[in-house]
């Protein structure tokens, strides 16, 4: 185990690298070749030089590698990365620190991501497992069928008629009844803020939809493949209830799969949920880049993809450490 | 205990058998101490599939008593395997399907008792050994584990007693330090060692009846030559019926006291081993003992049966082999043999054993 | 880790979006497995594995009817004037005073926020969201496997650092390095979508491709053709690659799908194509604001275009994998 820990640490600390490097090198390609962003933010008014400078400065823009296209700037990338080490992912254009910004957003991202894994997870294994366990029934084809369609709509798709099914007809239809405030704020257009959880379980469904229809999915397969295995036909052998010989013996190694792909879920879905908490107007980690692309703010949105590309490579790197502890063959590699 | 009665054997044997089982629901069944201890009558099993039915065993029938060995032999694909798991009760039912036929345990009609007690039966009074034990093992609970949950889930042993009771076998069958290895998991031991394993997890309630099937046809020679001496210790000190299930016809020579041999899905001839090796009665057993390679007939060509075997689905009239035949005449080709009687035991499914005899 | 999938689609991240497990588990195919093990029976003859696919095929209904949608879609794109004669781009085609008329029978649709005909505009919608589909894929697919042999067939440092730049790109969350990359290339078009999609898509096909080769190379017959005297070239051109490709085809309908749903979802955040230019992610992304406010058809038609467009193209990708499945062989 102690080896196998070992060994996908140090395959892991050069893809991080590389990662950050390439993110980097983009946006320094990007600065060399579209010239410095800081005078898009002026628009058509001419703002004078030295406010320019200093502002370029401020954004740690001012390296002349920046002048030569093609220069890959190591030195501006270990400067960074040193700046990331101690917390300091730069300012926005409104001087705030990007940290704080995502700092304050962060939270509601976690929310929303938490509600979309726990639905996703909840109703994407039961549904595999009742399709898996009646294959060729009403329940397994219905299964299938629906989840090839949500897999189908784009989340944005979804997002926007849930929206307006959910919020509009829905929504307004509860308020004109009467309903209570936690109700008509569980089925409202955008977040809103008294209303932390209730507000963000409809969009935190939306975020969780597809993953759904890929968990049921791999959950049924896998359970399928492994009920033909024939360690299921010794279990048999051994006079053990039929709710033994698939409830523990074929889910415990089919699950193996489904948690691991949840566990990266996981990762990705902290990784932005750019489209729903756009939509919904959630003021996240992804609506910060949502409107940093709207307003402009390329630093900001580079800045916040780094992070949350850090984020991502770790928690693939923690599942794959949990892969290890839930298949013991993996183990002994 | 019904079994105490009848046995013959060792009268302590008994006693500790009927000591250690405490939950036994099969202990209601009616059993008859006078029966032989397993009797498969006329099984027929067929599976449905879309390109139609699959006989895959039409009409077996043989007999096991404590004590002895009953080999099973055959090709692939002849059904030796489903008979065995028509046995235990472990077909995947909705392709497969029973068409009729008795399992008698003592007198007892497996088939026909209802879910819960035939569970119990497994493992309990009919134990079976699987081929390959890296796939029939679990592979994320180790053996410990594995072992034990027999005794937990059918005897109510807690988890301590269960672990115990896993070392015991452990060592039973073999396995050095078993008080460690007792925690490993499938994959950390050798193919010989995980045959072991399987062997200790089939004796753990102390069956009457071991269905081995193909128990070492995955192993190198000499373990292969480890596992059938293991086997057939264990055989001797627990008076079981074992029923071994292999295409080898050399490794069931020396095991065997009875020897069936099937051909899609029947019984073609049975017999005690000595008379089937010496003189067969049947053109499938000749015609398979002929093709085996001689040291002496180095250099002549080798023999082999013409022929594929019959697809299931669509069954030859008549003999099942006629096509494949050395002795084919007319009548094969419509007429079904029945198992006639040769001699005694001795029964060939063949119209002509007499000229197969060479009479 | 994580290979076959859908790229694109999902929030946040390709590389988590499998079919696939970490373990390599396989997909959807059990059950046609089932079937599969009775046409294997049945037909003695010596089939190829395309032209039992085939036979396969034509028979199942959902291949059928995905199919012609599938066609469908591709004319769209390809021939707008068979299916409409108003072309939304056409000055004169629209009329502002008109605009966000609900369905009548003059406008089937209705008409848009600019007052041209919602039929027409999504037909028309069809052709950049195709366009750039067929070009990110063809190119994607023909990147992945040319690095995937050689990554898989020669093995070695080319192996590793091939390995490596895919983990790399791989790393990045697919939207938002997508986002990324067209935020700062601050030019926004179908090729720079295009070159975005490609950039980020190529990994996928690598990834499979290099590992059908490695278990391709390890066949006995790759050893029999080099102990006759095969040159690598002949090998991999005859032997590897007619036996690595079918996953990739499957993949290739796959991504088909997934790029048009990229695309949409680029082009509504608004870092995708651009006004004037048609689109079904900007029909949407206008459809959106307003909908809101009482007018549901503007959305609901682009939208179900695109649903019906990637259903279609998945369904068919899933009935070629079931049919191309060895294992049922």
């Amino acid at each position: 185990m102690g080896r196998y820990t070992l060994r996908r640490l140090l395959q892991f600390i050069p893809v991080l690298l590389g990662t950050l490097f390439l993110l980097h090198y983009l946006q320094s390609l990007s600065f060399q070749i579209n010239g410095n962003p800081i005078r898009a933010l002026f628009g058509d008014r001419q703002p004078p030089p030295e406010t320019i400078a200093a502002l370029t400065r401020a954004f740690g823009l001012d390296d002349p590698c920046l002048t030569q296209p093609g220069n890959p700037c190591f030195g501006l990338f270990f400067d960074r990365l040193g700046n990331y080490a101690q917390g300091d992912f730069g300012v926005d254009f409104n001087r705030q620190s990007v940290i704080d910004l995502i700092i304050r957003a962060a939270p509601l991202t976690l929310r929303l991501t938490f509600i979309a894994v726990v639905f996703e997870s909840i109703i994407g294994i039961v549904a595999g497992v009742l399709a898996g366990i009646r294959k060729d029934k009403f329940i397994d084809n219905f299964v299938r069928f629906s989840t090839v369609l949500i897999i189908a709509v784009p989340v944005f798709v979804l997002g926007v008629l849930v929206q307006i099914g959910s919020g509009l007809y829905v929504g307004t239809w509860l308020a004109e009844q009467g309903a209570p405030e936690w109700l008509t704020a569980t089925f409202s257009i955008t977040y809103q803020s008294d209303h932390p959880w209730a507000s963000l379980l409809v969009p935190g469904m939306v975020l969780g939809a597809l993953s759904l229809g890929f968990i049921a999915r791999l959950t049924r397969t896998s359970l399928i493949e492994s009920m033909r295995a024939d360690y299921v036909r010794s279990a048999r052998a051994k006079g053990l209830s039929g709710t033994r010989v698939v409830g523990i013996h074929a889910l415990r190694n089919s699950l193996i799969p489904v948690i691991t792909y949840i566990g990266i879920d996981v990762g990705a879905l902290m990784g932005g949920a750019l489209v729903t908490e756009g939509i919904f107007n959630i003021p996240g980690v992804g609506g910060l880049v949502f409107q940093s692309i709207r307003s402009g703010e390329t630093p900001v949105v580079i800045a916040v993809v780094t992070l949350l590309t850090m984020v991502f490579l770790l928690t693939t790197l923690l599942v794959d450490l949990l892969y290890a502890v839930l298949d013991p063959r993996i183990r002994y590699e | 205990m019904t079994t105490a009665v009848d046995e013959g054997g060792d009268s302590s044997k008994e006693s500790s058998r009927s000591r250690r089982r405490r939950s036994d629901q099969a202990d209601s069944l009616d059993f008859d101490p006078q029966a032989p201890l397993l009797e498969v009558r006329d099984l027929q099993v067929e599976f449905r599939t879309r390109d139609g039915v699959a006989h895959a065993i039409n009409g077996a029938s043989f007999l096991v008593r404590e004590g002895e060995t009953l080999g099973i032999l055959g090709e692939s694909g002849c059904g030796k395997s489903v008979t065995a798991q028509a046995i235990m009760g472990i077909l995947d039912s909705p392709p497969a399907h029973i068409g009729g036929g008795e399992v008698l345990l003592r007198g007892v009609d497996l088939l026909k008792l209802d879910d819960k007690v035939r569970r119990s039966v497994r493992a309990e009074r009919v134990a079976m050994v699987f081929q390959d034990a890296l796939s029939a093992l679990n592979p994320v609970f180790n053996i410990g584990w594995q072992l034990g949950e027999l005794f937990r889930k059918h005897r109510g042993y807690s988890k301590s007693d269960a672990r115990k009771e896993a070392v015991q076998l452990l060592d039973l069958v073999g396995i050095p330090d078993p008080e460690n290895r007792v925690s490993d998991f499938p994959h950390q031991f050798s193919g010989g060692m995980r045959q072991r394993v399987m062997i200790a997890m089939a004796l753990a309630l102390d069956p009457d009846v071991l269905i081995a099937d193909e128990p070492t046809t995955a192993l190198d020679v000499t373990v292969q030559a480890q596992i059938m001496q293991l086997l057939a210790d264990l055989q001797k000190e627990r008076d079981m019926g074992l029923i071994l299930i292999t295409h080898d016809m050399g490794v069931v020579a020396d095991v065997a006291d009875k020897i069936c041999i099937m051909y899609a899905g029947r019984i073609v001839e049975r017999a005690d081993v000595n008379s089937i090796y010496k003189n067969p009665a049947h053109p499938y057993t000749k015609a398979l003992l002929e093709s085996i390679p001689r040291v002496d007939m180095k250099g002549t060509e080798l023999a082999s049966i013409s022929g594929l075997p019959p697809t299931l689905t669509k069954l030859p009239s008549g003999c099942s082999f006629n096509p494949r035949c050395a002795y084919v005449k007319d009548r094969c080709t419509h007429d079904e043999p029945p198992l006639y009687e040769v001699d005694g035991d001795r029964r060939s499914a063949c119209h002509y054993y007499e000229e197969v005899l060479g009479r | 880790m994580s290979d076959q999938g859908t790229p694109g689609i999902r929030e946040g991240n390709a590389a988590a979006s499998t079919r696939e497990s970490p373990a390599g588990h396989p997909s959807d195919d059990v059950d046609d497995r089932d079937d599969e093990a009775q046409e294997r029976g049945k037909k003695e003859r010596n089939a190829s594995l395309w032209a039992d696919a085939w036979r396969e095929l034509y028979h199942n209904w959902l291949f059928v009817v995905s199919g012609l949608l599938v066609l469908i879609v591709l004319s769209w794109a390809a021939f707008p004037g068979l299916w409409t004669s108003n072309d939304p781009s056409d000055a004169g085609q629209c009329e502002l005073l008109n605009n966000r008329a609900p369905p009548s029978s003059e406008h089937i649709f209705g008409t848009t926020v600019q007052g041209c005909d919602m039929y027409a505009t999504v037909i028309y919608g069809a052709r950049p969201s195709i366009i750039i589909a067929v070009v990110v894929t063809a190119v994607s697919v023909f990147i992945g496997m040319a690095f995937g042999v050689v990554a898989g067939y020669y093995g070695g440092w080319i192996d590793t650092v091939i390995s490596r730049l895919t983990d790399v790109v791989l790393g990045l969350p697919f939207l938002l390095g997508a986002v990324v990359f067209l935020a700062l290339l601050q030019d926004q078009n179908i090729w720079t979508v295009a070159i975005v999609l490609i950039a980020l898509g190529w990994t996928q096909v690598t990834r499979i491709m290099r590992g059908n080769v490695i278990a391709a190379k390890g066949q006995d017959y790759v050893e029999a053709a080099r102990a006759l005297g095969a040159s690598n070239f002949s090998i991999i051109m005859r032997h590897i690659l007619p036996n690595s490709i079918a996953p990739v085809i499957v993949l290739a309908t796959l991504y088909l799908g997934s790029f048009v749903s990229a695309e949409a979802t680029l082009t509504f955040l608004g870092v995708g194509l651009q006004l004037p230019a048609i689109s079904w992610g900007i029909t949407i992304a206008e459809g959106q604001l307003l909908a809101v406010g009482g007018f549901p058809h503007l959305l609901i038609y682009p939208a179900g275009a695109v649903i019906v467009t990637v259903l279609s193209f998945i369904l068919l990708g899933d009935a070629l994998r079931d049919a191309l499945d060895p294992r049922g062989r």
